[in-house]
């Protein structure tokens, strides 16, 4: 099958941290050397123009892929092949206090990319491209001359996307990007990067916790678990119809504010610790569907299964049948 | 009828700065009966802790009550010194904050300070405390009580460190909790493990609750009625059905049309103009006249109030909906 080509093609990508404990206690306790798989074999295309949100629980591995993506962490395996200009792609982040730099004057902050990726750039033509970004994300010109503490999360955010905006991305790999904010102001943010999207062509590695934000941004969502994706899908075909049990038992625990469900059932469990996951597929200890193969093999996302949308042996069997 | 639990009437909570007094509860008034799930929105700085930190009498100097009422089963509570109000809580108000290691001592063993909450609030002797403990223990949740309950509170993971909060929030049998963002800090999954925990414990036991988040739809799930806050005011009172799905102040109204929906594609998120002024910034008049589609003279001009500013009472704080004009 040929279709335009992806932009960001990540193949069997993983990132291990060591977390033992120093060496001394090792040598004394006996300790083994502990890594923890972080990012356990992940694979996925985006194609440009288009949003691919990785959903998760917290831990389950997003902002590692974020900083991967961004070259911040180097992969301990797989690959990632960015087809587009790496001096085009820009990252937001969750924390709108945090990644801006407090003693900096926010026409400072915005000019920044500028200044860095085209150096020569006249002092005229950055004050022109400050003001023009500024009003693009619905802030004022004369709001580059304040500071950032000046400013509401919400108009901090819209001073990081403005400054990610600056150095004219055609990709953006955006942490959180909404998770600080309320709901009202989120939905300002949102709708910002929607149009910016729309007019710029931009493409999005869009990471949130929300199934609710991803449904509205995606228009592919990646499910993560414990490192690994375990089913992505169109946004659409997801909410209609999940594949794996753990994205059923997300839809079913969220909250629903035009369909509350006052007896709804918590899903059971926690996520266990990734420094020592479960056998196998690793979602077992809280599956309902779990049989005898799932503690033993790890099922893994197969071209003739759902076209390899699924990693789950419950899945596979039923499209076996 | 008897008395609601708590029982707010005209609550004013201020803050005294060089510039000048701040308000940052301006005439609060609610009830909570046994039982009773009281969610409390609104967004960050609209007033929701302080109104919950003023109820537990734990507001930070220079902030104080400035005026109003706070009754505690017909007992006011609102004017006891500091020792009188440490004694009201854990015994008859528990508290449940977002980070349950403001509630728990790193330095103590779980168990060891369950025990101590609950010999401080009854007669119990140790080993009857310890017994009690550990049935509290299991009632919350926590596997394999017997082994764990030695464990220190880094020991344990958030959602489990909210468990035993909620066991040492219940453990005086208290008449009253508030629950501020409980599970703003926990996964998606725990945190409806936590709501439903204390739905049930709490029902089960007829404590009345107040239930302070972020999050309309934990709110529709979970609380009985639901107060609006808007800049230290309160916008809207009312069943939670009915304020989900017919919310009658514009500010209720596009706090909803700004959530994404779930079950529906839009394009666009209904957006509210601007932001929530800071408080020493509050308009005249309706504090939401600025960003209001609907706003005419009066609005600018005359603050309106929950009906009567009955606690129990329902309503919007507009002069649409009040008067069905703003003229
Ligand atoms: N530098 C590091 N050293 C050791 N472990 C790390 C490091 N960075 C991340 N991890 C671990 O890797 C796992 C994945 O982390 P990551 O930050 O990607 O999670 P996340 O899904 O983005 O979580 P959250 O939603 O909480 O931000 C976690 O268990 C985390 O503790
Ligand atoms: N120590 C203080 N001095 C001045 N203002 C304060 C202080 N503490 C809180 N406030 C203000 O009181 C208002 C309400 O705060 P709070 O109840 O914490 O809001 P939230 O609804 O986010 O919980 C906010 O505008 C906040 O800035
Ligand atoms: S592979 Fe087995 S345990 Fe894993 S999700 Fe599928 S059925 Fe459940
Ligand atoms: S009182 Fe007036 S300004 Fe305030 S919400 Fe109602 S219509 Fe809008
Ligand atoms: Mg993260
Ligand atoms: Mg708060």
């Amino acid at each position: 099958m040929t279709g335009p080509r992806p932009i960001l093609e990540v193949d069997a990508l993983e990132r291990r941290f060591d977390v033992s404990a120093p060496w001394l206690n090792r040598l004394l306790e006996g300790k083994p050397r502990r890594s923890l798989r972080a990012v356990d074999g992940v694979d996925f295309d985006i194609l440009p123009g288009q949003t691919l949100a990785l959903v998760g629980e917290s831990g389950c591995g997003k902002s590692t892929i974020a900083k991967l993506v961004t070259g911040l962490h180097a992969p301990s395996g797989g690959a990632i092949r960015f087809n587009g200009d790496p001096a085009r792609m820009q990252m937001i982040f969750q924390d709108p206090f945090a990644s801006l730099n407090p003693r900096w004057r926010v026409g400072r902050i915005v000019a920044e990319p500028l200044r860095t990726l085209f150096p020569e750039t006249p002092d005229t033509q950055v004050q022109a491209r400050v003001d023009e970004l500024l009003r693009t994300v619905g802030l004022a010109p004369a709001d580059a001359s304040k500071f950032p503490h000046e400013f509401s999360g919400g108009q901090r955010q819209r001073i990081s996307i403005a400054r990610a905006l600056a150095g004219e991305p055609e990709f953006l790999v955006c942490d959180e990007p909404t998770s600080a904010l309320d709901v009202s102001v989120q939905a300002q943010v949102l709708n910002l990067m929607k149009r910016l999207q729309k007019e710029m062509g931009l493409t999005y590695l869009f990471i949130s916790h929300d199934l609710s934000v991803v449904r509205h941004m995606a228009d592919v969502i990646a499910v993560m678990y414990l490192g690994r994706i375990v089913e992505i899908q169109p946004a659409a075909d997801l909410f209609a119809k999940p594949l794996h049990p753990y994205t059923r038992m997300l839809l079913d625990t969220i909250p629903d504010l035009e369909a509350p469900r006052r007896d709804r059932a918590p899903m059971g469990g926690e996520v266990p610790s990734p420094v020592s996951p479960p056998s196998g597929c690793s979602f077992h200890p809280r599956c309902p569907l779990a049989f005898g193969r799932c503690q033993a093999e790890r099922p893994q996302r197969l071209p003739h299964v759902h076209d390899r949308r699924v990693a789950c042996f419950a899945a596979e069997a039923a499209a076996d049948v | 009828m008897s008395d609601p639990v708590l029982e707010v009437r005209n609550l004013r909570v201020e803050f005294p700065t060089r510039h000048g007094i701040l308000t940052a509860v301006d005439d609060i008034s609610l009830s909570i009966g046994r039982g009773e799930i009281l969610g409390v929105v609104g967004e960050s700085g609209a007033g929701k802790s302080m109104t919950g930190m003023a109820i537990l009498g734990l507001l930070e100097p220079p902030g104080r009550i400035a005026g109003g009422e706070i009754r505690l089963s017909g007992d006011r509570i609102d004017s006891l010194d500091e020792r009188q109000m440490q004694a009201i809580r854990g015994r008859r108000i528990g508290a449940i904050f977002q980070d349950p290691l403001t509630s728990l001592n790193p330095l103590f063993r779980v168990g060891d300070q369950l025990v101590e909450t609950i010999r401080l609030h009854s007669d119990l002797s140790r080993g009857a405390a310890r017994a009690r403990a550990i049935a509290l223990m299991k009632e919350v949740g926590i596997p394999a009580v017997e082994e764990r309950i030695d464990n220190y509170p880094h020991q344990f993971s958030g959602g489990m460190r909210q468990r035993i909060v909620i066991a040492l929030a219940l453990s005086a049998e208290p008449e009253l909790i508030i629950a501020d963002e409980p599970t703003t800090a926990l996964d998606v999954s725990i945190q409806a493990q936590i709501t439903a925990l204390l739905k049930r414990l709490c029902r089960d036991r007829g404590t009345a609750v107040m239930l302070v988040t972020h999050d309309m739809g934990v709110i529709a799930e979970t609380a009985d009625r639901v107060a609006v806050m808007y800049a230290g005011r309160l916008a809207e009172l009312g069943p939670v059905d009915e304020v989900v799905r017919r919310p009658q102040h514009p500010y209720t109204s596009g706090l909803m049309g700004s959530i994404p929906s779930l079950r529906r594609e839009v394009d666009e998120l209904q957006m509210i103009p601007g932001a929530m002024p800071r408080l020493g910034a509050i308009p005249t008049g309706c504090a939401f006249n600025p960003r209001c589609a609907h706003a005419g003279p009066k609005c600018r001009r005359e603050v309106p109030r929950v009906a009567g500013n009955d606690p129990s009472g329902n309503g919007a704080a507009c002069w649409l909906a009040l008067e069905g004009e703003t003229a």
